[in-house]
C-alpha cells in the first residue's frame, strides 16, 4: 500500500471539505433564519467564475476571494428579495437561481475555458511541523481558507448559541410572529443572514477556484458540491460544529474512489462510491421535505415559510 | 442587563401613589375600512388596580388594547401617562412606557428554555449572554409575584397555564408596569385561573396596573376593581368597586338587551342509540391520540365532551365524521357501522358535522351562501341552484343569518353568521335524515348574541330527537347544555358525570389530568 496516497488523499478530501464548510455555513445561516436557500449549487459556480476573472485580471487571489463573495451575497439577495418581499415559493425560487447561475457561470466562462490562473493560494507551511509524516501535511499543510473555515464554524456555533443576535436568528428561523410581536423586523434578519450566508457560498465557491481546481472547467468545477453542502446542513443538524464533521467524512467519501482507483482496489465499482454523497443528498432532501422527519431532524420550524403578520 | 427595566420600577415607583392614574386614553377613535373600531373612547387605569374592559368580539375592546399598547395608532385622541401625553408610534416605544400586552396566542418560541423567551427582544442586553445570570435574575422575578418556573425547561414542555406565566415574566422582566391581558383565561382550566388571579393580585398589590380583556362575565366580577364595557366601539357602561358589579346587569351593558345565557336543559326522553363507539384507538406518529374509548349518544340525548384543546377533541371529531380511519375500534353511526368508510358514508346514514374551522373545513369561503348549502345536498352532475334557492332563502331567515341573500360569500359573514351558515346546512337535512350532530366548539369566537341563538338551535335538535354530541374548550358551556358530561384527556375519557349535577371542581380537575376514577 502506498503511505503517500493515502495522506494526499486525506489533503484532498479536507480541501474539498473546506469548500463543503463554507457552503454549509452559508446555508446554516441562510436557514437558520427561515429562508430555504437550495440556490447554493447556483451561486457557487457564479462566484467560482468570476472570482477567476478577476484574479486572472487583476493578478490577485485575494481581490478574487473579495468579488466572488460579493458576487455570492448578491445572487443570494436576489433569492432574499422573492422570498421575503415578494413571499415567492422558496423551492420554485432557489431552484430557479441554481438554473440561473449555472447559466450565467457558463456565459461568463465562455472565454476563460480551460484556462488556469496564475497565482493560486498557496498553502501555509508551519516548518518543522509541516515535515512530521503522516500528521504534518494533513494537519499543517493547508492554506489560510481553510484553517478560517474551520475557524468560522467554531465562531458560528458559539454566535448561534450564546450571543444576543444569534438567539434573535434562531427565534426568527423558529418562530418569526414571536420575534416580530418583540418589535424586530423579521425581513431585515432574514434578508441579512440570506446576503451574508450567499457571501459565505461564494467565498467557498472562490477558494475552490483559486486554490483547488486552479482551472475553469464548466459545472466539472462544483460538481454538485452545492447540494451536498445542503445535504450537510441537515445532516448536522443545523449545528456549526457538526459541519466540520460532517464535511471531512463527506470529502472522504467524495475522494475514496480516485484512491482506491490509484491503489488498483477494483472490488467496489468506483461508480457507487462516486454516487455516495449525491445518494446521502437525496435522502436528506427527502426527509427534509417530510414535516414528521423534518422535526425529528431539528429543522428551524419555520423554514421555507414566508412569514406575513396576521392583521386582525 | 436589565439595568433600565429595574430603573423604571423604580422610578415609577416613587411618582405613583396608590390612586394615581397610570395610563389614560382620551376619546379615541380609530377605524377600519367600513368599521369605527373604536368612538370616542375614555379608558384610564391607575397605579394597583384592576380595570377590566368587558364587550363582545367585535365591541372594540382589542382595538383599544391595541392602541393602549402601540400596536395600533389611533385616528383621533391620545393618550397620557402618569398624566404626560404619550405617542406610541409601536409596541416597543409602549414598552419603554412600562406598557406590555399579554396576547391571547402566545408569542413564545416553543424550542428556547423560558429564559431565552424571557430576554428575547431585550435590547439593552450585552452581545455576549451570560446564562446563569440571567436564569438568576429570571428566577427572580418569577418568584416575587408567586410565579414559580424553571428557567431552563423548555417551553414546548410546559404546560398552557406555565406558557402564561411566561409571557407575564417576560412582560415584567422587560420593565411593564402595565400589563394588558387579552382574554388570559379563555385557554386555561379552572385550577390555573385560580392561580392567574391569586398572580394578578400580587402584580397589583405591588403598584402594577391590570387591563384585563374579557367577555366571560363570572370572572370579570370576581377580579376587576373596575369596569369598563364596550359595544360596537362604544363605551356604554362603567361599573367601580369589587364585587358590586352583577352579571346580569353587565350582560344587558354588552348586548344591549336582557340576555339568557344559561339556555334550559330540555326536559325530554332519551331514545334509542344513535352513535356507538367502541374502544376506539387511535395511533399518528407512534404517538396515541385516541386510547380505548368508548361511550354512546341516544336520540334527544346531547354528550358533552370536555377537555382542554388538543387532549383529541379534533380526532375523536374526524374519526366519528370518518375523515380519520381508527387504529382500532368502531363507529356506528344508527346502526351502520361507519369505520373505514369515509365521510361520506357517514353522512348517508345521518351524521351531520360542524367542525370547529368553519371557514377551513365547514364552509368554503370563496362559495356563496347558497353553494355552500349545496355541498351536502344530492350529488348530481349538473348543480340545480333554482330549486335550491327558496329553501336558502327561508334558512337566511329562520336562523337569523345578517347576509345580503342566498348569494352572499361565505367569507364576507362575521364569525356568528357564518357559524349559523353552517348549522343550518347540516341541521336542515343533508343526503339522509340528520340523525347524529356533531358540533365542535360551536360558540367559540361568536358575541353574546350569537351564541345564544346557537345553543338555542342546538336545543332545538335536541328536543326534535337527534342525538347530539358537543365537544367544546368551553366548560359552562358543555356544563350548562349536555345531558352527560365526558372529560377527554389525553385521547382518554377520564370522568363521565350527569351534566344536571355535574361539579366544576371535580370536571375541571379531571381536565387537568387529576382524575382519581376510571371511566364509570
Amino acid at each position: 500500500m502506498n503511505e503517500n496516497i493515502w495522506v494526499l488523499m486525506s489533503g484532498d478530501a479536507i480541501a474539498i471539505a473546506t469548500t463543503l464548510i463554507l457552503a454549509a455555513l452559508g446555508a446554516l445561516f441562510t436557514e437558520r433564519s427561515g429562508v430555504l436557500n437550495l440556490g447554493i449549487e447556483g451561486i457557487l459556480l457564479t462566484s467560482a467564475i468570476s472570482s477567476f476573472l478577476a484574479a486572472d485580471a487583476s493578478g490577485s487571489v485575494w481581490l478574487g476571494l473579495i468579488v466572488g463573495s460579493s458576487i455570492g451575497a448578491l445572487l443570494a439577495s436576489i433569492h432574499a428579495a422573492l422570498s421575503v418581499a415578494f413571499r415567492a415559493n422558496q423551492i420554485v425560487a432557489g431552484l430557479a437561481l441554481v438554473i440561473f447561475g449555472t447559466g450565467l457561470a457558463n456565459f461568463l466562462g465562455k472565454p476563460a475555458e480551460g484556462k488556469t490562473v496564475a497565482t493560486v493560494i498557496k498553502p501555509l507551511t508551519f516548518g518543522p511541523l509541516s515535515d512530521i509524516p503522516i500528521i504534518g501535511p494533513i494537519v499543517f499543510g493547508q492554506d489560510i481558507i481553510t484553517y478560517l473555515a474551520i475557524a468560522l464554524a467554531i465562531v458560528a456555533s458559539r454566535y448561534l448559541f450564546s450571543t444576543r443576535p444569534g438567539l434573535e436568528l434562531r427565534a426568527t428561523g423558529d418562530d418569526p410572529a414571536t420575534v416580530d410581536a418583540q418589535g424586530l423586523s423579521v425581513a431585515r434578519i432574514r434578508i441579512r443572514y440570506t446576503m451574508f450566508g450567499g457571501a459565505l457560498v461564494g467565498l467557498g465557491g472562490s477558494w475552490l477556484m483559486l486554490a483547488q481546481s486552479a482551472g475553469w472547467h464548466q459545472a466539472a468545477t462544483t460538481n454538485g458540491l452545492g447540494w451536498i453542502a445542503l445535504a450537510l446542513v441537515v445532516f448536522a443538524g443545523w449545528r456549526p460544529m457538526r459541519i466540520i464533521f460532517g464535511a471531512v467524512l463527506f470529502g472522504f467519501t467524495l475522494q475514496l474512489p480516485f484512491t482506491l482507483q490509484a491503489e488498483q482496489i477494483t472490488f467496489i465499482p468506483s461508480a457507487f462510491l462516486e454516487m455516495l454523497p449525491y445518494l446521502a443528498t437525496l435522502i436528506t432532501l427527502i426527509a427534509l421535505s417530510r414535516p414528521g422527519s423534518r422535526n425529528l431532524l431539528g429543522a428551524p420550524r419555520a423554514l421555507g415559510t414566508p412569514f406575513v403578520r396576521d392583521e386582525r | 442587563m436589565s439595568n433600565t427595566s429595574h430603573e423604571v420600577a423604580q422610578r415609577s415607583h416613587h411618582t405613583s401613589g396608590a390612586t394615581s392614574t397610570a395610563l389614560s386614553a382620551h376619546s379615541i377613535d380609530k377605524k377600519f375600512p367600513g368599521v369605527l373600531a373604536n368612538d370616542s373612547v375614555d379608558f384610564d387605569v391607575r397605579a394597583g388596580e384592576v380595570h377590566t374592559l368587558l364587550g363582545e368580539n367585535g365591541a372594540g375592546k382589542s382595538t383599544l388594547a391595541a392602541v393602549l399598547c402601540g400596536l395600533y395608532q389611533p385616528d383621533a385622541g391620545y393618550l397620557t401617562r402618569n398624566g404626560k401625553r404619550i405617542n406610541l408610534s409601536s409596541p416597543r416605544v409602549g414598552l419603554q412606557h412600562g406598557i406590555a400586552m399579554v396576547h391571547q396566542h402566545f408569542r413564545l418560541v416553543e424550542r428556547f428554555t423560558v429564559s431565552e423567551n424571557v430576554i428575547l427582544g431585550s435590547r439593552d442586553l450585552p452581545f455576549r449572554l451570560n446564562r446563569s445570570d440571567i436564569n438568576e435574575k429570571v428566577a427572580a422575578i418569577a418568584e416575587s409575584y408567586g410565579l414559580p418556573i424553571d428557567p431552563d425547561a423548555t417551553v414546548g414542555d410546559l404546560s398552557v397555564g406555565q406558557r402564561q406565566r411566561v409571557e407575564i415574566v417576560k412582560a415584567l422582566y422587560q420593565g411593564a408596569e402595565i400589563l394588558l391581558l387579552d382574554e388570559p383565561t379563555a385557554v386555561l382550566v379552572p385550577s390555573e385561573v385560580e392561580k392567574l388571579f391569586e398572580n394578578v393580585h400580587a402584580m397589583t398589590a405591588a403598584g402594577k396596573s391590570i387591563v384585563f380583556i374579557s367577555h366571560k362575565l363570572g370572572e370579570v366580577v370576581e377580579i376587576s376593581d373596575r369596569v369598563t364595557v364596550l359595544r360596537n366601539g362604544r363605551v356604554t357602561g362603567h361599573v367601580s368597586g369589587r364585587g358590586t358589579a352583577n352579571t346580569k346587569e353587565l350582560a344587558r351593558l354588552m348586548v344591549g338587551r336582557d340576555i339568557e345565557l344559561n339556555a334550559q336543559r330540555a326536559t325530554h326522553a332519551t331514545g334509542h342509540e344513535v352513535l356507538q363507539i367502541r374502544n376506539l384507538s387511535l395511533v399518528v406518529n407512534e404517538v396515541s391520540m385516541l386510547s380505548d374509548i368508548s361511550f354512546s349518544v341516544h336520540a334527544g340525548e346531547m354528550v358533552g365532551i370536555a377537555g382542554v384543546a388538543g387532549n383529541g377533541q379534533r380526532e375523536l371529531s374526524d374519526t366519528i365524521a370518518g375523515l380519520i380511519s381508527p387504529t382500532s375500534g368502531s363507529v356506528t353511526i344508527s346502526g351502520s357501522m361507519t369505520t373505514d368508510r369515509g365521510p361520506i358514508k357517514a353522512r348517508e346514514v345521518g351524521l351531520a358535522y360542524v367542525p370547529e374551522d368553519r371557514l377551513g373545513m365547514g364552509l368554503v369561503p370563496s362559495m356563496s351562501i347558497l353553494d355552500n348549502l349545496l355541498l351536502t345536498r344530492d350529488r348530481q352532475l349538473v348543480v340545480d341552484r333554482v330549486s335550491v334557492r327558496p329553501e336558502a332563502a327561508r334558512l337566511i331567515e329562520q336562523f337569523e343569518i345578517k347576509a345580503n341573500g342566498p348569494d352572499h360569500l361565505a367569507r364576507k359573514l362575521s364569525g356568528g353568521n357564518a357559524q349559523k351558515v353552517l348549522l343550518a346546512r347540516e341541521l336542515s337535512g343533508g343526503r339522509g335524515a340528520t340523525k347524529l350532530l356533531v358540533v365542535c366548539s360551536p360558540t367559540r369566537g361568536l358575541d353574546v348574541g350569537a351564541i345564544e341563538t346557537v345553543r338555542r338551535l342546538l336545543n332545538d335538535a335536541r328536543s326534535a330527537g337527534q342525538a347530539i354530541l358537543l365537544i367544546s374548550e368551553d366548560l359552562d358551556e358543555v356544563l350548562s347544555l349536555s345531558d352527560r358530561v365526558l372529560v377527554l384527556y389525553r385521547g382518554a375519557i377520564v370522568h363521565e358525570t350527569p351534566g344536571e349535577t355535574a361539579q366544576l371542581s371535580q370536571v375541571g380537575a379531571a381536565m387537568a389530568g387529576l382524575a382519581s376514577e376510571g371511566p364509570s
